[in-house]
């Protein structure tokens, strides 16, 4: 660790004491305005904080992936981006999460419109017992979208994008929890682009799959990346390594860096970055 | 001198086969000594005419219209009432003194016996509210006692609906309206629909709340403003003023075959409920 | 976002009908019962079995010990066959019977009490005639198709209580020697106790509130029954027998006989809740 480090380290240290805030500055984005900005951002369960001083930036047409050990505040900080949170009465928050330079949680804000925006995919697919087809459609209809023409274009292109139409294009009337777990979890991605959403959340999406389905949706992620601002919450370090353009660390509810992959993964500045990588812990 | 454990067991387990064994006897007795006297007797004209002279002759067919009114009224009060409950206790609020004082009075409604709400219904529904003896103020006072079935059934068949389901569609935009009409109810309503079975075969079967509410008129209701009698108040009364045994087999038939295809498809939706959820 | 208030404040009107019928129920029945009790007099209501509602004498004490042993007595056959067919269908039955035994014990409690009352009426009152003597129509008879009613509440609670005690007690006393047998009575009907006195409680509540099968096996004579084959009138009887045609103090009366029978069942119903309130507290703090 470098005396710089120990430095910055002990300030913000002495800043938390002081109950000031004192978030490092997030790192701008490399072109154009950042998709969605989150300042100062702190989370609490019952009073228990789970995410502490959150600030980062989000960038079009990037894969943002986030890494840390188990209960260090990464699902958590997902979950804040599309309000899900919410649901959870024992939750509280501070600070700002801006999506276009709106803040999200502004009261009056239709959560309902925002969740279409910002879609999420979860640890576990979660196909509804229903068929392939009323899966994809669900969020569309929700939206009011009722012609079957429009239903049906949205669900092929939706399938397509997440790479699996051509294994389901005969049977989407089929109930689709009768899918293998790989079809499911993309089924369940393609559900969530149905919606047509500007920015996707990943929640663990390969935690459970083998290597062959995990690399069929890395590869769907990679061509998602083109439209869409995705974020990436993954236990398995070597996939943030290779889906990811940039990469944040979180550690027990603090972001401890956050930078392009490669500089994140060949030449971390944080010693519990490169120890948390290389595998000491975690 | 002391018997030895797996003798003991042997016994125990023999006596509990008996029990069971008695008791299932009792049941197909029940049912067999019923049908083989009833069904013979169970034609159509006896379900198409309306009964002569006090119900020594003719049908019943007055009786089973007045049933299904009766029956279907209460349904259709108590099933919105009881799922919406089910639906607010379980997903519009948090656990806490509302939700144990409903569920409280849900309890102490279904221990009441159905006299009670025959009283109730009588100076309630019968004399204060002006309903008379009345097919309105009988199905209403059934409608009371099914509820806590309704809710009780609609509660469990809802908290079964896992929690990623909600999670999920939350996550696709959904109001928290929407997300309780189209996914959890479409998930639950198997088990839903077995307790409003259920409480239609607890109306069919009931007599004694109808007979102080809705009334043993023998004609046929013409809207439900007039009093009617049901088949299980019929059966009572063809039965207890000794009228006509033959005709009495004859409705009690009809009532059990009712409580046989009731149960029969409670039963099915329950396992097509079980087997597609788990 | 108002929507969704006014959807939650709708449902919420709903799901406060069922508390606020109890309410109406009670308020009507005290109201419409209690004047009269003031009347007579508690001790004369109560303790006197002197009922001739015309000649303005209320005394309900025969209904209540009537009501009491045909209760006591179905309970004794509902217990011994409920949990029989409980403790069976929970540790000893294979599967595939059970899916055949409990959905027709199930059924048992679908048929209508009136069924009940007449196949008491047409078989069981004639033998019980023919084979102890009496007129038939008695406690014994009462308490017989009242157990047979009962059954099916206590079966069904009591398999839930069973079902709920974790499989690991059942193993851990396997695993120490004890027989399935010694294993049942002593670890599992510990176990699932309050689940049981519960069921029992619940079973007792549906004994007292019966109302048509009694009618028709019990005889109804007034005044009080002196053994197990003397006829029997219960509280719930003598509503339904005489509201008919009573009017002015008698049916007041009818209303008090309610009120009674309304006070035993609540205090059995907060008995049976607190029973399983505390049960469920026990499971979760496990």
């Amino acid at each position: 660790m470098t005396e710089q480090n120990i430095n910055a380290q002990v300030q913000r240290n002495f800043a938390r004491l002081a109950g000031e805030a004192a978030p490092p500055p997030p790192v701008p984005c490399a072109v154009g305005q950042p998709k969605m900005r989150i300042e100062n951002f702190s989370a609490s369960f019952d009073g228990t904080p789970v995410l502490r001083n959150i600030a980062l930036d989000l960038c079009p047409r990037q894969r943002l992936a986030i890494i840390g050990p188990a209960a260090s505040g990464k699902t958590t900080f997902l979950r804040s981006l599309n309000r899900l949170n919410d649901l959870n009465p024992a939750f509280n928050h501070t600070g700002r999460i801006l999506l276009d330079g709106q803040d999200i949680y502004q009261s009056g804000q239709d959560v309902a419109q925002l969740r279409r925006r910002i879609g999420m995919v979860y640890a576990v697919p979660v196909p509804l017992p229903w068929s392939i087809y009323d899966n994809i459609a669900y969020g569309p209809r929700l939206a009011g979208i009722a012609a079957k023409a429009d239903l049906d274009r949205l669900v092929e292109s939706s399938l397509q994008s997440a790479f699996i139409w051509d294994e389901v294009k005969d049977r989407l009337g089929e109930l689709a929890t009768n899918l293998s777990g790989g079809q499911q979890q993309r089924v369940c991605i393609a559900r969530v682009l149905a919606l047509e959403p500007e920015v996707l959340l990943l929640d663990e999406p390969c935690s459970g799959l083998d290597p062959i389905s995990t690399a069929k949706i890395e590869d769907a992620l990679l061509a998602l990346k083109e439209k869409y601002s995705i974020v990436l919450v993954t236990n398995n370090t070597k996939q943030a390594a290779r889906a990811s353009d940039r990469t944040a660390f979180f550690l027990m509810s603090d972001l401890i860096e956050c930078g392009p992959t490669n500089q994140i993964f060949t030449n971390p500045t944080h010693q519990r970055t490169s120890e948390y990588i290389t595998g000491h812990f975690g | 001198m002391r018997i030895p454990p797996f003798l003991t067991q042997r016994l125990a387990i023999s006596c509990m086969w008996i029990i069971t064994a008695l008791t299932l006897g009792v049941l197909i007795f029940v049912v067999a000594y019923i049908l083989y006297h009833g069904l013979p007797l169970l034609t159509w004209t006896f379900l198409s005419e309306a009964p002569r002279s006090m119900g020594r002759e003719g049908g019943v067919l007055p009786m089973i219209v007045g049933t299904l009114w009766c029956t279907a009224l209460a349904v259709l009060v108590a099933a919105p009432v009881g799922v919406a409950t089910a639906i607010y206790l379980t997903e519009y609020t948090r656990e806490g003194r509302l939700t144990n004082i409903i569920r409280f009075g849900a309890d102490c409604l279904a221990g009441i016996p159905s006299i009670i709400f025959g009283l109730f219904g009588f100076v309630f529904f019968v004399i204060t509210l002006g309903m008379g003896f009345s097919i309105l103020a009988g199905s209403l006072t059934l409608a009371i006692m099914v509820l806590p079935t309704i809710i009780r059934t609609a509660e469990e068949a809802i908290r079964r609906v896992p929690q990623s389901y909600r999670d999920v569609s939350y996550g696709l935009g959904s109001t928290r309206w929407q997300m309780v009409t189209r996914v959890v109810l479409r998930s639950a309503l198997p088990g839903i629909c077995t307790g409003i079975v259920l409480s239609v075969g607890r109306c069919v079967s009931e007599t004694a709340a109808v007979m102080l509410t809705a009334g043993a008129a023998l004609g046929f209701p013409r809207s439900a403003l007039e009093s009617s009698r049901t088949l299980a108040l019929h059966f009572y009364i063809l039965s207890r003023e000794g009228i006509s045994m033959p005709l009495a087999f004859a409705t009690a038939s009809v009532l059990i075959l009712a409580i046989l295809i009731i149960n029969l498809s409670a039963y099915w939706l329950m396992r097509r409920f079980v087997t597609k959820v788990v | 976002m108002k929507k969704e208030k006014i959807i939650s404040l709708v449902l919420l009107l709903m799901a406060l009908s069922a508390i606020s019928s109890l309410a109406v129920i009670t308020f009507f029945i005290f109201h419409e019962g209690l004047p009269i009790i003031f009347k007579v007099g508690l001790g004369g209501f109560l303790l006197s079995d002197q009922w001739y509602p015309t000649e303005g004498s209320f005394g309900i004490l025969g209904m209540i010990v009537g009501s009491l042993a045909v209760t006591a007595g179905a309970l004794i056959i509902g217990v011994v066959f409920g949990l029989g067919c409980a403790v069976l269908l929970t540790q000893f039955c294979p599967p595939r019977l059970v899916a055949i035994i409990k959905p027709s014990i199930e059924l048992l409690a679908g048929i209508p009490s009136v069924v009940y009352g007449f196949i008491g009426v047409s078989i069981l009152v004639p033998f019980i005639r023919d084979s102890f003597g009496g007129p038939g129509l008695s406690v014994l008879a009462a308490s017989i198709v009242l157990g047979v009613m009962v059954l099916p509440t206590i079966t069904s609670i009591s398999v839930d209580a069973l079902q709920a005690v974790p499989r690991t007690y059942r193993e851990g006393s396997i695993a120490l020697g004890a027989t399935e047998w010694q294993t049942t009575h002593m670890v599992i009907f510990k176990a699932a106790r309050s689940g049981i006195v519960a069921a029992v409680i619940l079973g007792m509540g549906r004994a007292i509130g019966e109302t048509m099968a009694v009618i028709m096996v019990a005889g109804n004579p007034i005044g009080m029954p002196h053994g197990l084959l003397d006829p029997v009138r219960t509280l719930t009887s003598n509503i339904a027998l005489e509201m008919g045609y009573s009017a002015g103090d008698h049916r007041k009366a009818l209303f008090a006989t309610g009120v009674v029978l309304f006070v035993i069942i609540m205090i059995l119903n907060t008995i049976a809740l607190a029973v399983s309130r505390r049960r469920a507290g026990k499971v979760l703090a496990q």
